[in-house]
């Protein structure tokens, strides 16, 4: 991706909203006054030690995880306590796992048509149709009819990306999706990544392949402590970092 | 150029490692201790087989309509039996109207068969499972009780022998499977009132013995109910029955629901499946197919368990063979009976096992984690 793209302007249209999101776990305090706004098509990677709250923020948005303060906005529709809202928010959000969380008992393609034959309620040829056109996209056609058992750690990875993306999310979010992987797996669950950010995917990555945020990310987030230290464009943010901590954790992953 | 590699031939293996003789040597012979045992175990069979043989097959009695016809020999009255069998398997079932446990029988023989052929697809399968479910219960009842298409009626109390024990164990299955899965999700449930309820009926059932709860259900439940209002005799061993065994199965169905990785649960919401969906298409196929095992435990105890009915007076299998052995003009051939008891009981539980066995390799996809 040049760097021209990377700066083009993204459109006004807002997906994300979150203002003052605090959360805590019993008496300890994770995430401390989250604002942050994702307009759509952006893409966004968020980094930082680990226990720093960045899994927790993305596990928000799509309300795996409550939070005791705030509010959030997802493409218009306000996160509450309603079941239904929230199923409906979920549908729209798709998310990748650092465990792929495969559902081991279904086959791949099983895998990949389960919620849109039961969520979005679409006839069972139509969505192996979908299913088979994204498992194409992720490179993996040939493995439909297998277990997730049967598969490598990083075919399972872009079968699960090729699950969230049968349900025609307008979200992605990546939690950690290379960490489980081993180093010549890597590589190829990124360029699958990479090939859905081209298309205009709004993405949110949590993830520490500094690569990818160069090439990918129009925003790069640094968390620490449960809070939003530092934001700005890749090539801002890994030349020119504004605070101690930063330079801390850039120093830290950028020479081990 | 160098020379290509020519891999080394396969050799095979030595005679003593493979094949009977290699089996011996691993199985039987292995070290000092095990050829000991293993000649102990021979000495065993050598003690216990030749009198057991003889009196079962060589020196018993298989003809004859009386037990005069088994003056005669040492060996095993199977007379006793042949007798009694249509009692033992129909109770006090009248004569001329047992052509209807038969043909209830049949049906559900010829109707269950396609779910034990492999080649049958899952989804016919689970249709067909769900309409055996529905209407073979109400089919049999019918058939059994009659009152309906001008069948005579048949009072519960004439129920009896196997027909009657299989009626316990298999309404007691088919009520505390989804019973109990019901219960083991009431029980991880967010709600505290759904909690608490689920949590009372199982401690409180799982507190009193089976005795105490068929005893409670035909002599004291009469007492509360109003005068004039009477249960069949046989509804309240069921419900006992089933509530019972519905609250052991919702803590074996309790201990699958642990064993699913949180992961599963988060996957399966992010992609917007409602409580039931994930449960009913996510968690509970992994978390049933974990714990095959102990439901059929479960199945197995309960169907022993079964016997128990006795104590309120209903004639199921065994009670059958015990009344018939106490009959003053069989005295004697308690033995018999009760060793054909133990064998039907055995054929079944056997049965249910090996199923279970072949559902749980059928049922692996290679996933251990």
């Amino acid at each position: 991706m040049s760097e021209s793209s990377a700066h083009k302007l993204l459109s006004d249209q807002v997906m994300i909203q979150m203002d003052g999101v605090h959360k805590w776990y019993g008496a300890f305090h994770v995430l401390k006054d989250i604002n942050l706004t994702v307009q759509k098509g952006e893409r966004i990677v968020v980094c930082g030690p680990s226990g720093s709250g960045k899994s927790t923020t993305i596990r928000c948005i799509n309300r795996l995880e409550e939070y005791q303060r705030g509010r959030i906005t997802v493409d218009g529709q306000e996160l509450s306590n309603d079941v239904k809202q929230i199923e409906r928010i979920r549908r729209e959000v798709g998310m990748v796992f650092q465990h792929f969380n495969l559902f081991p008992h279904l086959t791949v393609l099983e895998n990949c048509t389960l919620a849109p034959i039961w969520v979005r309620k679409l006839p069972r040829k139509e969505a192996v149709e979908i299913a088979m056109r994204y498992l194409e996209r992720v490179k993996i056609p040939e493995q439909a009819g297998k277990y997730p058992g049967q598969l490598s750690g990083g075919q399972q990875q872009r079968v699960a990306i090729a699950r969230s993306l049968c349900m025609n999310p307008k979200i992605m979010l990546f939690d950690e999706p290379t960490s489980a992987l081993d180093p010549e797996m890597i590589k190829e669950v990124l360029e699958t990544m990479v090939t859905l950010a081209e298309d205009g995917m709004t993405m949110i990555c949590v993830t520490h392949e500094m690569g990818f945020a160069k090439t990918v990310a129009h925003r790069v987030i640094f968390m620490d402590g449960g809070e939003i230290i530092e934001q700005n464009a890749p090539e801002e943010f890994f030349t020119n970092p504004q605070s101690d901590r930063t330079r801390l954790f850039l120093s830290q992953i950028l020479h081990h | 150029m160098a020379e290509p590699h020519i891999p080394h031939p396969d050799l095979p293996p030595p005679v003593s490692s493979v094949g009977p003789i290699g089996w011996l040597r691993r199985n039987l012979l292995s070290s000092p201790l095990n050829i000991v045992l293993t000649l102990l175990a021979l000495y065993l069979l050598y003690v216990a087989i030749p009198p057991l043989l003889s009196w079962a097959v060589l020196n018993a009695t298989w003809s004859g309509d009386s037990r005069d016809a088994c003056q005669a020999s040492h060996g095993a009255c199977w007379v006793f039996i042949r007798v009694h069998f249509d009692q033992f398997m129909y109770g006090f079932y009248p004569e001329g109207q047992r052509w209807r446990v038969d043909l209830s029988a049949l049906l559900l023989i010829f109707s269950a068969a396609p779910l034990f052929i492999r080649a049958v697809p899952s989804l016919v399968k689970l249709r067909l499972s769900l309409s055996i479910l529905v209407f073979y219960p109400l089919i049999a009842f019918i058939l059994l009780s009659g009152g309906r298409f001008g069948l005579a009626v048949v009072e519960t109390s004439h129920w009896g022998g196997l027909l009657l024990t299989l009626v316990i164990a298999g309404v007691g299955m088919t009520a505390a499977l989804p019973l109990g899965v019901l219960l083991a999700l009431g029980r991880r449930s967010q709600l505290p009132a759904i909690q608490t309820l689920c949590v009372t009926f199982i401690e409180f059932w799982r507190g009193v013995p089976l005795i105490t709860v068929l005893f409670m259900s035909s002599v004291m439940l009469p007492l509360f109910l109003p005068t004039g209002m009477n249960f069949d005799k046989l509804l309240r061993a069921l419900i006992g029955v089933s509530l019972f065994q519905a609250a052991y199965m919702a803590e074996v169905v309790r201990g699958g629901l642990q064993a699913i990785p949180k992961g599963q649960f988060e996957a399966a919401a992010a992609l917007g499946l409602g409580f039931w969906k994930m449960m009913g298409l996510i968690v509970l196929p992994q978390a049933l197919k974990l714990v095959i095992p102990g439901i059929v435990n479960t199945f197995i105890a309960l169907f022993k368990d079964t016997s128990l009915v006795l104590i309120i007076g209903l004639f199921d299998l065994l009670n059958t063979v015990h009344n018939a052995a106490t009959n003053p003009a069989w005295l004697g051939f308690s033995t018999e009976g009760y060793v054909f008891a133990a064998a039907v009981y055995w054929l079944f539980c056997f049965g249910m096992s090996r199923y279970s066995q072949s559902l749980e390799k059928r049922l692996h996809t290679g996933h251990k984690r």
